[in-house]
């Protein structure tokens, strides 16, 4: 038999995704042991779910059923980086820190910057995730110039390719981007890569209160200045900051953080980034969620929270963190669903205390796409045998 | 090859045709032959196929009653823009309905705070910066068409233009899509805002060619006008040495908003048809744009002007208004249409290669033509290795059209050995549909056409574009059949 079932073992309460503990574990090392892997489970209709790093485990629906675990993380290896062309083809077990480092060394950068530790590129693919950068270069969707997917029934797939220009054939990489497993397996993911900014300056300005931010990342939008990041940071306790990032050369970052001040208002200049930039607000006790909605309604968005909630918020692009205490999530997430809707607002629960994740709508509502959603999952994984339930709509 | 398709004109179009006038109006269909026939190729104009019914639609309703009638009767149709592709993705079904969408040309109010727009698919690409400008915003996709080329032509073949190095293609500036699927259906996809719950569908559908559904609103991004822009022409007398700058300036981290190339054959051909006035003797030119911050655009025009120096520019001109400006571009962008003065005719290529490749590509570009004959004009997106090479041949000399198209062909082959792609910008469409199986294996394009049939399963939107070979989507969600019989006996083609 392959290495990839020689690594197969039991289940336990440690692999478990969302409280689901899988029956068994295999973690293969190379993509074709994935498709022997999936082959097998498609032959036993078996169920699958994908991990990398599980750092992201709870910012899905619990699995309906995990027969099988894939472990990702033996497919680790940065299989090209030409730093000419500014792109790398690395496997999906690949932790995005340990790419950073390597092609770090060329003066280079995936520009995507979440905060999860240990994140896998598989996982931030599979669960689109993002950090305060994103208001730059943009997210997964904009960097992904290549795809390696391995479906339902073991049969490998690629999409893509290896240049940044480029539209021949459908780009499956967006279809898999914030997937979550239910579509099949990103296996390999190919990128465009950034030069690393030689100079850094940060304006950091303590505001009266977190609405603040609103008009002022409006302000900052509609200037001239190009900042990587413009993050609002503020507590349960009512206390809030605006942190402007400048990332280019040293002449560039020094005139913009000074007109930032100007623009601003105000602001303290630094040139070190804060411990808590782009860190998702609140602890254990609280309900994560990720809001999204029009970028200018901010203020709105923050003043349709309930009070105590910890908010950061990438606050010139329509995207926020939230942490409602759980006591009050239940009765607030619908509240605040309807008061984002006219902003064509979403809330999605990231993380939850086990107490109330169950009495939690996670997904929300999507739309009226949902239907060719469905048709898509039947097409790609018919039997639903790939992370079952995880999805928007029980897909 | 020139391929061209009489309309065909059956019992089931007629009837179609009469439900199509009593649902969308009487003077919206036209099924006249020497009407339609205006309409019988887009901008790859050696491809011709007559449609058998022309719609021209006015508001979503019109688009929604077409494709559920089309549904209905098992109708092909085609969803044309202003007609500017260069890959045949417009090329009408002669036995289906040719879908016009240039009058859904409503734009709404641009939404400044959100820096936003929302436009219908007809509206020219120009239009949206036009109405931008006056709020310091602007729309970043601008293809060389970009007077006549519509957006919603831009959504289907996710078109890019000379700026994309820095601000990427259509894909990334549309946030939201209202689309009519192939069997009628009225979804939104994307919205407003970002990070909208469940797969990127609209991702998805950027860039699929009209064959995943019809456009009737699009979301579009603005951005900020940046604060400077500097333009500059430099002349080389060697193609490396200019090649060698491109990579040269990436090397440096820096990250131009364009960086454009043409060798002497475009050069000449420019010069002909608008006298934009580039240097004397160039072997090869650059235009080379630089946006943002006023102190970061002076900082490092300076160290790009040093790049050049040293790998032996001979002239450096630096735009000094935007009247300049806009001369180092009209010879750019005027080009493909240039080359006609100096040549009776020529294929237009979009390739692309991994740009530390475009030496070498460069010159077995130069080896295949003279081993055929031909000359080959280039003219490129040098900074993100999008290649587009004009393969000029003298269609009264017989043979040398076929030969001219082989050249054309192996050129993309070559793109694909190099490690790049078969279309930068242009699309697959009807002309390189072929040339998918160069890139792709069968898995890859099995798998695609899941998506496929989860829009479209009796496929009818748009067919015959994109795939080598058509694929029946079967009954059974998953199931994938193998060759049609209509089709293995050679009868399922358009042509």
């Amino acid at each position: 038999m392959t290495a990839a079932t020689d690594t197969r073992r039991p289940g336990g309460p440690d692999d478990a995704v969302g409280g689901v503990v899988p029956r068994e574990v295999v973690q293969p090392d190379t993509i074709d042991q994935v498709a022997v892997v999936l082959r097998a489970a498609a032959a036993d209709g078996r169920t699958v779910v994908p991990v990398g790093g599980r750092s992201k485990l709870t910012w899905a629906r619990p699995p309906e059923s995990c027969d099988l675990l894939l472990d990702l993380t033996g497919l680790d290896r940065v299989v090209e980086h030409v730093a000419g062309d500014l792109t790398v083809v690395a496997e999906a077990g690949v932790r995005l820190a340990d790419l950073q480092e390597q092609v770090g060394r060329a003066g280079q950068l995936l520009a995507l910057d979440p905060p999860e530790e240990g994140a896998t590129l598989g996982g931030l693919v599979s669960a689109n995730a993002s950090g305060p950068r994103r208001l730059r270069y943009g997210t997964t969707r904009d960097l992904l110039i290549g795809i390696t997917v391995v479906l339902a029934d073991g049969t490998v797939a690629h999409a893509g390719g290896k240049v940044v220009k480029n539209v021949a054939g459908y780009d499956l990489g967006k279809l898999f981007t914030g997937a979550h497993g239910t579509l099949g397996v990103v296996a390999s993911t190919t990128w465009r890569l950034h030069p690393v900014p030689p100079a850094r300056r940060v304006v950091t300005l303590e505001l009266p209160d977190a609405a603040a931010a609103g008009p002022l990342s409006v302000a900052l939008a509609r200037s001239t200045l190009t900042p990587s990041a413009v993050e609002l940071i503020a507590g349960a306790d009512g206390t809030a900051r605006l942190v402007v990032l400048f990332e280019s050369i040293a002449e560039s970052v020094a005139g913009q953080a000074g007109a930032a001040v100007d623009l601003l208002g105000g602001g303290e200049e630094s040139e070190d980034l804060p411990d808590d930039l782009g860190r998702h607000p609140g602890g254990a006790d609280d309900v994560l969620l990720r809001l999204a909605y029009a970028p200018a309604s901010l203020a709105a968005v923050l003043d349709a929270l309930p009070t105590g909630t910890a908010v950061t918020a990438h606050a010139a692009t329509g995207v926020s963190y939230a942490a409602v205490p759980a006591g009050q999530a239940v009765d607030a997430l619908p509240r605040l669903r309807t008061a984002l809707a006219p902003h064509d607002g979403s809330a999605v629960v990231l993380r939850a205390p086990d107490a109330v994740r169950d009495a939690l709508d996670h997904w929300g509502p999507v739309g009226d796409s949902l239907d060719l959603m469905r048709r898509v999952k039947e097409r790609f994984d018919p039997e639903r045998r790939m992370s079952p339930g995880r999805f928007v709509g029980g897909l | 090859m020139t391929a061209i398709a009489e309309p065909v004109v059956s019992d089931r179009t007629a009837a179609l045709a009469e439900r199509l006038r009593s649902a969308v109006g009487v003077e919206r269909v036209l099924t006249d032959r020497t009407q339609v026939r205006t309409y019988e190729c887009d901008g790859l104009a050696n491809f011709k196929v007559t449609p058998a019914i022309v719609v021209l639609a006015e508001s979503r309703q019109h688009v929604v009653d077409t494709v559920r009638l089309c549904a209905e009767a098992g109708v092909p149709f085609v969803a044309r823009g202003s007609g500017t592709g260069l890959s045949g993705g417009a090329l009408p079904s002669a036995d289906g309905v040719l879908l016009v969408l240039s009058r859904l040309r409503k734009l709404f109010p641009v939404d400044a705070d959100n820096r936003q727009v929302t436009v219908e698919p007809g509206v020219i690409n120009l239009w949206v910066t036009r109405d931008a400008a006056p709020h310091d915003l602007a729309y970043a996709p601008d293809p060389s068409s970009q007077l006549v080329c519509s957006i919603g032509g831009n959504v289907a073949e996710n078109a890019g233009g000379a700026h994309c190095l820095k601000y990427g293609f259509t894909v990334n500036h549309v946030l939201g899509a209202e689309v009519v699927l192939p069997d009628g259906e009225v979804v939104h996809l994307g919205g407003r805002a970002p990070e909208h719950p469940g797969y990127d569908l609209l991702g998805a559908f950027i860039g699929s060619e009209g064959t995943l559904g019809v456009a009737t609103e699009l979301t579009l991004r603005l951005i900020r006008v940046p604060e400077a822009v500097q333009t500059m022409l430099v002349g080389y007398s060697s193609v490396e040495d200019a090649a060698g700058t491109v990579s040269d300036i990436i090397a440096a981290g820096i990250l131009p908003a364009a960086v454009e190339m043409m060798d002497a054959l475009a050069i000449e051909a420019a010069e002909a048809a608008v006298s934009c006035g580039y240097p004397a003797g160039a072997v090869a030119v650059l235009v080379i744009e630089l946006d943002g911050p006023q102190v970061e655009v002076e900082a490092q025009f300076k160290q790009v002007e040093e790049i050049a120096r040293a790998r032996n520019a001979f002239e450096t001109r630096i735009a000094a208004d935007d009247a300049e400006r806009a001369l180092m571009w009209k010879g750019r962008k005027s080009a493909f249409a240039a080359v006609g003065r100096i040549s009776p005719s020529y294929f237009v290529q979009d390739g692309v290669i991994p740009r530390t490749k475009l030496p070498e590509v460069l010159a077995e570009m130069k080896r295949m033509a003279d081993e055929k004959g031909l000359r080959v004009a280039n003219v490129f997106h040098a900074g993100d290795g999008n290649l587009h090479p004009l393969v000029l041949f003298d269609d009264a000399v017989e043979g040398q059209a076929h030969e001219a198209e082989e050249l054309a062909g192996d050129i993309l082959e070559l793109c694909v050995t190099s490690g790049g792609s078969i279309t930068g910008e242009h699309g697959v469409g009807s002309e390189k549909r072929m040339k998918m199986a160069k890139q792709f294996t069968p898995e890859d394009l099995d798998t695609m056409q899941l998506l496929r049939c989860a829009f479209d399963p009796d496929g009818i939107a748009n067919p015959g574009k994109v795939f080598p070979t058509p694929r029946l989507c079967g009954e059974r969600p998953g199931v994938r059949k193998g060759e049609h019989p209509v089709q293995a006996a050679g009868l399922g083609e358009v042509f």
